[in-house]
């Protein structure tokens, strides 16, 4: 529960309200692990404190990278700030995509909008250990192509010919020459093994709805499929309660889970 | 001729139809290509083809005034579009248009649509494939509409 203290080292605007905040440790040569797919809480002090998944890479130790989107009070307040402001960082906390099981295995990642950010660290371990992996494939989707995060680490992973990158977005002008329609469409000719890959999804709720009944059709079964969950989380370390989500916390057994072990919960409404 | 019966035959899209449909089907095709930026068709010109597409992209799109053209979807390789050919009035609803060189096998559907009348089992077999392809461009749409990644986008 203890936070340390971190000096802000570069600010990155990603879209118009999403923005990535660099930080280091303030004192000693404090390095930082966390698995792709693990969350800090981040304090602003005098304002409050958010959970924020990590986007940076886990293979670099000396920095962490946050991404989020600028929706309430905290977040608000955490996009005034400047190179070398303090933040309290507590974490990491939360499970993980599950980059281990996942060796020897096709990889397919479906992110929409922000939901790539929890899922970058996950690209770009699979690049640091590329031998490991079968294919791997992203499909992402945008409401606009000026809403697209990560811009420049796309158009480095578009080049690569060791990764299938597809972008979409719901709509777009005559100016635009990818791809338009939902980021579903780009699930049936995917590239990949349905009987031997790990998806990995992340997104808005009812983007990972259809995510998932896309996977289903093309025969992936639901404990290869990982989706990331988003609750109110508070302590991030599941005593407050705040993030209950059926019989689990999001905070501690979440917010990765197998869509096999939350299918019941997920599926229910009102919860 | 022969290329092109294969090519109908190994489509997802016609899987388990029968050869002698198939034959006809090829009787209505032809190999077309057009060149990034040409029009496919456009919105009000009778309705009178689908198109297979062997390679390349198309963007569907509408014009707004004072707006321009928007693209409502973007279809690929593998993929089959235009479906006005089978309901009245059989007038193209929107504007279609390559994005890049993109090569097509066209069905006159005119042709189709009067072969479906005079043989109902063919008519079902047609109905019955097209449906899947409206239901899954309806669901698309819906999800689109649903505007599922949130805030507006501001400049």
């Amino acid at each position: 529960m203890l936070i340390d203290l971190f000096s802000i080292r570069r600010t990155m605007k990603e879209t118009f309200d999403t923005f990535s905040l660099e930080l280091e440790p303030q004192y000693g040569e404090k390095s930082f692990t966390f698995a792709p797919g693990q969350f800090n809480m981040l304090y602003v002090y005098g304002v409050g404190e958010v959970p924020i998944s990590i986007s940076g890479d886990p293979t670099r130790h000396k920095s962490l990278i946050h991404t989020t989107r600028e929706v309430g009070t905290v977040t608000r307040a955490m996009r005034k700030l400047k190179v070398g402001d303090t933040l309290g960082v507590r974490g990491p906390y939360g499970s993980s995509w599950p980059v281990e099981k996942a060796v020897g295995c096709d990889v397919v990642i479906v992110a929409g909008g922000i939901g790539l950010a929890p899922l970058r660290p996950v690209i770009y371990y699979i690049l640091s250990h590329r031998e490991k992996y079968g294919k791997v494939v992203l499909l992402y989707g945008t409401r606009t192509p000026e809403d697209i995060l990560f811009r420049k680490d796309l158009e480095k992973w578009r080049g690569r010919f060791d990764l299938e990158t597809h972008l979409t977005v719901d709509r777009a002008t005559g100016s635009w020459h990818g791809n338009v329609g939902v980021v579903t469409t780009l699930i049936g000719r995917a590239p990949f093994d349905p009987l031997n890959c790990m998806a990995m999804v992340c997104g808005p709720e009812i983007m990972m709805r259809f995510t998932v009944l896309e996977l289903q059709k093309r025969g992936v079964e639901d404990g290869k499929i990982f989706i990331s969950m988003e609750r109110n989380m508070k302590c991030g370390i599941g005593l407050c309660g705040h993030c209950q989500l059926g019989p689990t916390f999001v905070c501690k057994e979440g917010p990765v889970y197998t869509y096999k072990n939350l299918k019941d919960v997920f599926l229910k409404r009102e919860m | 001729m022969e290329n092109l019966e294969r090519i109908l035959k190994e489509h997802p899209f016609l899987a388990g139809l029968e050869d002698k449909y198939i034959k006809l089907l090829v009787g209505c095709a032809s190999n077309v290509a057009f060149k990034a930026g040409e029009y496919i068709f456009r919105e009000g010109e009778d309705a009178n083809q689908f198109f297979f597409i062997r390679h390349g992209k198309v963007k569907v799109e509408t014009y707004i005034p004072q707006q321009g053209s928007i693209i409502i979807r973007t279809r690929g390789e593998g993929d089959i579009f235009g479906w006005s050919w089978l309901v009245p009035p059989y007038k193209w609803h929107f504007d279609a248009r390559a994005v890049e060189l993109t090569r097509v096998i066209a069905l006159d559907g005119k042709c189709l649509r009067t072969k479906c009348e005079e043989d109902h089992d063919l008519g079902y077999e047609i109905m019955k494939r097209f449906s899947l392809i409206i239901a899954e461009r309806l669901e698309q749409t819906r999800l689109q509409l649903l505007d599922v990644y949130g805030n507006s986008t501001k400049k």
